[in-house]
């Protein structure tokens, strides 16, 4: 639709000397490509070389300025004016839009000693950062939800960049399956508790911040208490509750989550922040169905992926307190370790969002484990009264084994699994094969079913008896890593 | 070139002795002549939006005010010509940061305030290209 756009003094002589052009376009971005593409010279003068808008040109539809509505993708209607409006000698512009409510006057941010100037000399020497964001980085405070594979670079460029005041919330230990990716833990640190191993790591890093540890499971109860006290949360968590409640509670306390995930070679980051842009629910309202999506336990990771993301978190953490660059809200950030690729989505805020939408109906923290439906009944349970689930303990069945019992065992675990750790005497047949094959099991013979920890045998067991499998199935409970903890110590756990 | 009333050459002087130790920052209306000369009929000092501890060594024009100044100077027949602004305690040549801010066509003036007191005031023009600025001739009075 004709609209027109409105020239500043400045650009016009490469306008052919035009104070305002009409252009056909539907949004924005369609308006100023058409502008550029007759009038090639003002490109220059309007983009960066990553084909940006420089950060002193803002936009505005009428009234508003396009970073308020859609950005590029702000909707024209017929006669609309899309007016160019310089900002002049910017670069605080976009500071100003985004900044914190934290560190409105700089009166109140705290000085830097000489020996912090010279640690963060190469921030002070960026006009982007400057005394100034320095100071705000010192003043700032940021909660990370969780100190594994996400927490661990970002809690440490974190500490490295000065953010002033760094929380940490975590129940978990120290284990050696960690030390793959959560590099913020060391050899001998196994078996501490994680905030603690992070609390000592970061401090080396950086005296010069405060480190406050929560030694706790984020739950409904203390999320928006916690959150309460830091202006920046950000979520490091492996599981949906977690998630949901992170994005619910930051919703209900106005403040930003960055947001970061990670599965296999797959990672995703954005920032979501519903008083700017979508939130989590925006983009997922519900949970996937339990069991979907695996857990990095089960799918495995890898682990330099984290380490890349997590450092995208950290990256948009000090964006956030600076209140400069453009900020990942409203995008989410795809990427692919495997095939070294990066794609972007863009987000949009629903009006029908259930918490941060115009009529929210979530107005307090609810119970996350059973929105996500994780409070149903153990899969074993959910057999009706005839045909319960069977299960045998690692111990039992070596006995039954050792008795010379007739019994047949199958694995449906993955090949590169088996090559890790195996029970001997075991056939293969992994579960997403495992209704094709069925003919290979004998059903005239006991079959106990077994995978790492139990849970992915006992879907085996439910889809062979869909399938119409009529002989006598028996979990193995707790997998083979019960069995390498009860039976065989020699089988490696993984 | 630029033409600019030693009145308010003057003006723009005590702007910056009076913001000192801060810089100071302005807009310049008058109107563009064919041969691309401009003529300064008014200025208007704008409040320099950055935050206080970089006003020292930054100023900043937010779209806001620059669009207010727009709608004021259409009414009076005028355009945006070009800016001001001061450089404390150091020359009255355009920055990397002035130049990487900057906008084509329009005037940049420049006036250094050394220990309270204007010293010197120049005008500059980027060249097309974003490559540098060029200094421009300021012819005073008319």
């Amino acid at each position: 639709m004709p609209v027109t756009i409105t020239i500043p003094t400045a650009l016009r002589q490469y306008a052919g000397g035009q104070s305002e052009i009409e252009v056909e376009a539907r949004t924005a971005g369609e308006a100023l490509d058409s502008l550029t593409s007759k009038h090639a010279d003002l490109r220059r003068h309007l983009f960066n070389e990553q084909n940006r808008l420089r950060n002193f040109v803002n936009v505005y539809v009428n009234d508003e300025d396009i970073r308020h509505a859609e950005g590029a993708d702000t909707p024209l209607k017929e006669g609309d004016t899309v007016m160019i409006v310089p900002s002049i000698a910017g670069g605080a512009m976009t500071e100003d839009k985004v900044a914190l409510e934290q560190s409105d006057t700089s009166a109140s941010l705290p000085t830097l000693s000489h020996e912090e100037i010279a640690r963060y000399s190469r921030h002070l020497i960026m006009p982007e950062v400057g005394m100034e964001g320095q100071r705000k980085l010192k003043a700032a405070s940021v909660l990370m939800i969780g100190t594994g594979g996400l927490g661990a670079p970002l809690g440490m460029y974190l500490a490295a960049a000065g953010v002033g005041r760094l929380g940490v919330v975590d129940f978990d230990v120290v284990d050696e399956s960690n030390l793959q990716r959560q590099i913020v833990h060391g050899t001998k640190d196994v078996g501490r508790l994680k905030i603690e191993s992070a609390r000592d790591r970061l401090s080396d890093i950086n005296p010069h911040i405060k480190i406050e540890t929560h030694n706790t499971r984020l739950t409904s109860e203390n999320a928006l208490e916690l959150f309460h006290d830091y202006d920046i949360i950000v979520d490091g968590t492996d599981n949906f509750p977690t998630r949901y409640l992170v994005n619910d509670a930051c919703v209900l306390t106005g403040k930003p989550n960055v947001y970061g995930s990670i599965f296999r070679f797959e990672g995703q980051a954005s920032v979501f922040w519903a008083k700017r842009g979508a939130c989590y629910r925006c983009l997922y309202p519900e949970p996937p169905p339990p069991g979907l999506v695996p857990s990095c336990a089960e799918g495995g990771v890898l682990g330099v992926l984290p380490g890349i993301v997590g450092a995208i978190q950290a990256n948009e953490t000090i964006k956030l307190i600076l209140g400069g660059g453009d900020p990942l809200i409203n995008r989410l950030l795809l990427f692919d370790a495997w095939r070294m690729r990066f794609r972007e989505l863009k987000l949009r805020k629903d009006p029908a969002c259930p918490v941060c939408g115009e009529r929210p109906i979530i107005k307090e923290l609810i119970d996350y484990e059973e929105f996500c439906g994780l409070k149903q009944q153990p899969v074993a349970e959910q057999f009706s009264e005839g045909e319960r689930m069977q299960e045998i303990t690692a111990s039992a069945l070596k006995r039954l084994v050792d008795d010379g019992a007739d019994v047949q065992i199958v694995d449906v675990r993955e090949p590169h699994e088996y090559d890790i750790a195996r029970i001997p005497n075991t056939k293969l047949i992994p579960l997403g094969q495992i209704v094709n094959r069925i003919s290979e099991i004998d059903p005239s013979r006991e079959t106990v079913v077994h995978c790492k920890g139990g849970v992915r045998s006992a879907r085996a067991i439910e889809a062979m008896k869909r399938a119409g499998y009529q002989g006598r199935l028996i979990n193995l409970k707790g997998g083979i890593t019960a069995w390498s903890d009860e039976v065989d110590p020699s089988v490696p756990k993984y | 070139m630029i033409s600019i009333s030693q009145h308010h050459l003057d003006e723009i002087s005590r702007h910056g002795e009076q913001e000192y130790p801060h810089e100071c920052c302005g807009l310049l209306l008058g109107s563009f002549a064919d041969d691309g000369r401009k003529r300064v009929a008014e200025f208007l000092p704008i409040s320099n939006a950055r935050e206080e501890s970089a006003r020292h060594n930054r100023s900043l024009i937010l779209p806001e005010e620059y669009a207010r100044a727009e709608r004021y100077a259409r009414t009076r027949h005028l355009e945006i010509v070009g800016n001001y602004h001061s450089h404390p305690d150091h020359t009255a040549v355009p920055s990397q940061f002035d130049l990487e801010h900057a906008w084509p066509t329009w005037s940049y003036v420049i006036v250094s305030v050394r220990e309270g007191h204007a010293a010197d005031l120049r005008s500059w023009q980027m060249q097309d290209d974003r490559s540098r600025f060029n200094e421009e001739e300021i012819l005073k009075g008319f």
